[in-house]
């Protein structure tokens, strides 16, 4: 019986997934029998559908913290090669840091997205265990983070926007790693790519792990898939710490608001994009036609603006990160605690604003 | 009543005499020697025996380092205002802030070093191990403003444990923001020392404290990135003798010199007259 084989990607399920399981076998099973040409189950399984669609729609529109984890790192999940063949035509990729070696963790390619030439630095998990071993499953090695500040810096010599994917549990904590300065390198990385002088669009598109993350993550726009999260450190990491257990994790996931909502509300990421109904896994197609506009748009956008300028609203806006907050301070304290004015981030904006607008 | 009769005799008591004040004798924890914590004190929180580096706080390394009474600090009483509401085991991290007062993990300020005038910026392990937070941040961003605005060079001490998981991506956001100030301070053309003690880890290590256009370590100090703990987790090989301190560092070329607290003074001094600004 052909048309019995299994498919090659069985659909995986997440623990909170169980009674998707069970509606995806009924389905499936309906399917068959349809194709052997059993009549008068198309409104049976249009019914299953709109079950199956409402119960996505349950667990998807409530997910808490620690399931927004899983499910970016569910390993269905688009990954960054799956993004680069669809969203990038024409690339070429582009190996070594000319000073130690070549990191698979981090790809960097030349590459067309749209009509715009861009530089595109992603951090890569790997699929198959091979490659999966082979990038150390996602976590960048030093030479990984120098050889993207030097693709990035080639891309500033011929002004080339950059856009980043960052998909990463954090960068490698091994012995080679220490010994070959992984911390000097993503701290050059996060003093270099702020004052780059071509427009830098980072993504993340799964896991956003600590400073492993942001080593490829400082830029104009930080952009973060729905069900994607960003942290300081990794839930298990944290409920080890301060719970002493790290199967506590669900508790620090809530604790450390990492999800994209929270990150949004706290001004942290520019903007949001949506993943499909029941995640980037269950529809690949849709979630890269939506970063593919948000690239886009967003690198019209920053075209726009002259690159001095843009430079500096950059350095503002990393100089305003914890800012916003600190206003507060001078309320319960008010004697003593004096910003200086040239900290204040509005009164900046404005005078940008005020300059943007004059020679027009 | 044989035991009654043992603790009416005062000869050999167990209990701890009460004329004895605490904190009088240390041991110091790499040769173990009991030391006398006065002369301690005298010697810059140095053993006499071994030379092993104690811990100090922000307030007494800034009185070790800098000329008396030069000290004017740079946005003393900021405090964070908890963004996350973070809250485990029914601990408050606002309640932790309250309790802080001004002795944040980091005192910035403008100083003298033998009559050259400078910009400090002192970590404080005390405070939640040193973390890096927004308060960290803003007083980090603000003393380099302050070092462009008055062409001072620039001198961080480090000893913090990372970022501080209390503030989530608010702290982890710290990291590109004191780079960022840096980048616009070296721009400027201004000089930074950085001086990492020990512990130097996580975030702060990833961020401005690499960052020097002199990295100087203070002897044997634990400096990296990951923790070593964290690499045992994940490799789950012994760690060598040795790694990650500031001899470690130094033949892996990531620190410029390794200086006695005791010179610190000396040679910091004698750098920025090499780098001045002409």
């Amino acid at each position: 019986m052909v048309e019995n084989k299994i498919t090659p990607d069985i659909r995986q399920y997440l623990p909170f997934e169980d009674k998707l399981a069970v509606l995806d076998r009924q389905l499936e099973q309906l399917k068959l029998e349809a194709q052997k040409g059993v009549r008068g189950i198309s409104a049976q399984m249009r019914e299953l559908q709109i079950t199956l669609t409402s119960e996505l729609m349950k667990i998807y529109d409530n997910l808490d913290p620690w399931q927004t984890v899983q499910v970016s790192r569910h390993p269905q999940r688009p990954l960054l090669w799956d993004y680069l063949n669809s969203l990038v035509k024409d690339m070429r990729q582009l190996h070594g840091d000319r000073l130690f070696g070549d990191d698979c963790a981090i790809v960097t390619a030349l590459g067309q997205i749209g009509r715009e030439k861009v530089m595109i630095v992603g951090q890569n998990k790997g699929r198959e265990t091979k490659e999966k071993i082979d990038c150390n499953f996602g976590c960048p090695n030093p030479e990984g983070y120098r050889k993207a500040l030097a693709k990035m810096k080639l891309a500033e010599k011929y002004n080339l926007p950059i856009v980043t994917f960052i998909d990463t549990p954090g960068a490698y904590p091994g012995i080679g790693a220490e010994e070959r300065g992984q911390a000097e390198a993503i701290a050059r990385n996060l003093m270099e790519m702020s004052r780059l002088k071509v427009p830098i669009i980072c993504i993340v598109i799964g896991e956003g792990g600590s400073g492993g993350a942001l080593g490829i993550g400082v830029g104009d726009r930080l952009a973060i898939l729905q069900h994607a999260y960003f942290s300081v450190i990794s839930p298990e990491g944290c409920a080890g710490i301060l719970w002493h257990d790290g199967s506590k994790a669900n508790l620090a996931a809530e604790a450390l608001k990492l999800t994209s909502s929270e990150l949004l509300k706290l001004g942290l990421v520019d903007s949001v994009i949506q993943e499909p109904l029941g995640g980037a896994h269950r529809n690949q197609h849709d979630v890269i036609h939506n970063v593919e506009q948000y690239i886009v748009s967003t690198l019209r956008q920053l075209k726009r603006v002259k690159i001095d300028d843009l430079v500096e609203k950059r350095y503002i806006k990393l100089r305003n990160i914890g800012c916003s907050y600190q206003a507060a301070v001078d309320v319960r304290k008010p004697k003593t605690t004096v910003i200086p004015d040239k900290v204040s981030a509005k009164a900046q904006l404005k005078k940008v604003k005020a300059t943007e607008e004059q020679p027009v | 009543m044989a035991k009654k009769s043992k603790s009416a005799w005062e000869g050999f008591s167990l209990k701890p005499r009460k004329e004895m004040p605490e904190g009088l004798w240390l041991a110091c924890p790499a040769c173990k020697q009991m030391l006398f914590s006065k002369t301690v004190d005298k010697n810059m929180n140095v053993c006499p025996k071994c030379e092993h580096h104690f811990r100090v706080s922000a307030r007494t390394r800034i009185e070790q380092l800098v000329d008396e009474g030069s000290f004017e600090e740079l946005l003393p009483n900021l405090t964070s205002t908890d963004p996350l509401n973070f809250a485990w085991k029914g601990a408050k991290y606002a309640d932790r802030i309250e309790k802080l007062g001004d002795n944040e993990a980091m005192i910035a300020g403008k100083a003298f070093i033998r009559g050259r005038g400078i910009m400090l910026a002192v970590m404080n392990f005390d405070c939640l191990g040193g973390s890096m937070g927004m308060v960290v941040g803003e007083k980090f961003c603000c003393a380099a403003d302050q070092a462009i605005e008055e062409s001072l060079p620039l001198i961080v001490v480090s000893c913090s444990g990372g970022a501080r998981m209390h503030e989530g991506v608010v702290s982890l956001g710290q990291m590109a923001k004191t780079s960022a100030a840096l980048a616009k301070y070296d721009d400027a053309g201004g000089f930074f020392i950085s001086l990492l003690t020990d512990p130097t880890t996580g975030g702060v290590t990833a961020s401005f404290a690499m960052l020097g256009d002199i990295i100087i370590a203070e002897p044997k100090a634990l400096i990296g990135f990951a923790g070593p703990r964290t690499i045992y987790q994940t490799i789950k090989i012994e760690l060598p003798e040795g790694f990650q301190r500031s001899e470690f560092l130094m033949e892996h070329g990531f620190v410029d010199m390794i200086v006695q607290r005791k010179d610190l003074r000396h040679e910091i001094s004698r750098l920025i007259d090499y780098c001045e600004k002409k």
